[in-house]
């Protein structure tokens, strides 16, 4: 999909001259995989922002007269069992998970990469710790752990982003450890040390910005995960509390009319889906894009 | 390890915000039975006392006593965990039967239509809610076909594997993507290796390399991916548990939480956590068992 970009140039050049690399915008432009999802995220983010001027309805606002009618052309998507419309309720429930969604990986990323950096630097007491602790976390099927710590810390939006605070970051720390390993090894480490840097200046400057973009990749997949993870925990009624509209509790609902309204329970599911798509898309390309040569 | 585990399982009562005691029976309870509860959860000892005794009882099999059904937790997981654990096994199968083919078929066409269309399945795997596919499921093939039960778990032997199939599938294709993913690059990895070079030059019939030399090769990474995923995987069934009403340890979990059943909580993760451990020692002992490598060092 990406071959298109470098490798092609570098054979025809002759070898003493160093072909130049396109700059990232270039390569982002031409990497179809990254437009893709960019084209698609971009869509879903409009489309959310702009849900009080396309949504029409309320998502929370009942009509009593007017429940579990189809699809037609005053609510496009139809409407749930107490009349509420489908298609806002999906806008603003995608509100809701992409923001919890995106805003719950940032503690993660930024402890793990940092406690990731300190250990495979250091290494050490530290280190061999922090990696215990690490193993343990890991040693807990995802689910179990999120459901429990939810459960104990207290159901909702509070609940989701102390719960994915206290174990998400433990990915990010072993993937900035191990580049961090292999980086500390390299000559201009060695030369930025031996030029008598401040060990905090090799690391900021010479050391972070090799190791953080793969941590930026897995960002991508990751808000994926925990997205689907904010859904399973509003379809088990442990998530975003009602009547605030999240696709995983309209899954709920809708699981209840089975025989009849099918459309309740599969449509925040593809849009559940489509963000999936978009995002691991995007994450497909940046990795791409940003791979060293 | 094992004993890490513990400590965690122990330090989730502690997230609590406030009392647990006061917790379980509602802010209106009178204040001496809040008290009472205390003192029998042991709440009222020092926490190093607590945690003491929490080994002390484990170390002899007992996982506390459940506050809702007044039965020891272990009495309440034991009769559970044969479901869970199947469940497990034959989502486990359907994940390998899935993945193995459909990755030999996108690493031996690549950047081909037959690789795209792989790839955009698992694309479609990653970010669907495994919960969502299972009610998809349910409409179709139970609702639409009546081919499968739409829950529940039979009485005899047969009636068990046969209702497991759709809940199998289901928590199969919650780690079927990511193994998709990571067996096609590896067995591309394989594809041009020497040794395949070799076996095409010598006249073998593409299948034959495919099989014998490639899938080989690729067996290892393989199960030690399994190996890795397949935490995920277990956690997954607790979802898919309650979607398609089986009795396993997830529901007994999912219930506790909603009468504030804390001990039974508690005991069930510790359990998943024991099971995801045991799962990853077997796994090493099978990927030293196929790779002689392994085995020297």
């Amino acid at each position: 999909m990406n071959a298109a970009i470098t490798p092609s140039v570098a054979l025809i050049e002759p070898e003493h001259e160093v072909a130049r690399r396109p700059s990232f915008k270039s390569r982002a432009l031409h990497n179809r995989t990254f437009m893709a999802g960019a084209v698609m995220i971009t869509t879903i983010v409009a489309l959310v922002l702009l849900a009080p001027v396309i949504g029409r309805y309320s998502p929370v606002g009942q009509d009593l007269l007017h429940t579990l009618s189809g699809p037609s052309a005053l609510h496009w998507l139809g409407t749930d069992e107490l009349g509420r419309d489908t298609w806002s309720r999906l806008l603003y429930g995608g509100r809701t998970d992409l923001q919890v969604g995106v805003l719950a990986v940032i503690f993660p990323f930024c402890f793990g990469v940092f406690i990731g950096t300190v250990c495979g630097y250091f290494g050490g007491r530290l280190d061999s710790t922090v990696m215990r602790i690490v193993d343990v976390v890991l040693a807990f099927p995802f689910y179990v752990l999120i459901i429990a710590l939810v459960f104990f810390v207290g159901v909702g939006t509070h609940g989701i982003y102390i719960a994915f605070a206290l174990t998400d970051w433990v990915v990010y720390a072993r993937m900035t450890r191990s580049g961090t390993m292999v980086a500390r090894t390299l000559d201009w480490v060695a030369a930025a040390e031996g030029g008598g840097l401040s060990r905090a200046r090799v690391l900021w400057r010479h050391i972070l910005p090799n190791t953080v973009t793969q941590a930026i990749v897995y960002s991508m997949s990751d808000i994926v995960i925990v997205i689907l993870a904010v859904v399973t925990l509003g379809y088990l009624g442990l998530g975003i509390q009602p009547p605030a509209p999240d696709w995983g509790s309209m899954i709920t609902d809708g699981q209840n009319f089975l025989q009849t309204d099918q459309w309740m329970a599969i449509m925040p599911g593809v849009a559940v889906v489509f963000t999936g798509i978009a995002l691991s898309l995007l994450g497909d390309g940046l990795a791409d894009i940003l791979r060293p040569e | 390890m094992v004993l890490g585990v513990v400590v965690v399982t122990f330090l989730l009562l502690r997230l609590i915000p406030g009392d647990p005691a006061r917790m379980v029976l509602g802010p209106h309870a009178p204040e001496s039975a809040v008290a009472a509860l205390r003192r029998q959860l042991g709440l009222n000892l020092p926490i190093w006392r607590q945690f003491w005794a929490y080994l002390y009882a484990l170390a002899h099999g007992n996982l506390g006593t459940s506050i809702y059904y007044k039965a020891p937790v272990a009495s309440l997981i034991a009769p559970r965990l044969a479901l869970t654990g199947s469940l497990v096994l034959v989502a486990t199968f359907f994940a390998i039967v899935i993945t193995v083919p459909l990755a030999a078929f996108a690493a031996t066409r690549q950047d081909r239509p037959g690789d795209h269309a792989v790839r955009l399945f698992s694309l479609m795997g990653l970010g669907m809610p495994k919960f969502w596919l299972g009610i998809i499921m349910i409409i179709f093939f139970s609702l639409d076909l009546h081919w499968f039960p739409v829950g529940g778990y039979g009485t005899t032997l047969w009636q068990h594997l046969y209702s497991l199939v759709l809940p199998g599938l289901c928590a199969a294709f919650a780690i079927v993507p990511v193994l998709i993913r990571s067996l096609r690059v590896g067995m591309l990895e394989v594809l041009g290796a020497d040794y395949v070079a070799t076996a095409r030059a010598k006249g073998l019939r593409p299948s034959r390399v495919t099989f014998v030399h490639v899938a080989r090769n690729a067996l290892v990474p393989t199960v030690t991916l399994l190996g890795i995923n397949i935490a995920y995987l277990i956690g997954g069934t607790v979802v898919i548990e309650r979607v398609f009403a089986l009795n396993g340890l997830g529901d007994l979990m999912l219930s506790s939480i909603g009468v504030n059943d804390f001990p039974v909580v508690q005991g069930v993760t510790l359990v998943y956590a024991l099971g995801v451990i045991v799962v990853i020692l077997i796994t090493d002992l099978v990927t030293a068992r196929l790779d002689p490598r392994i085995r020297l060092k």
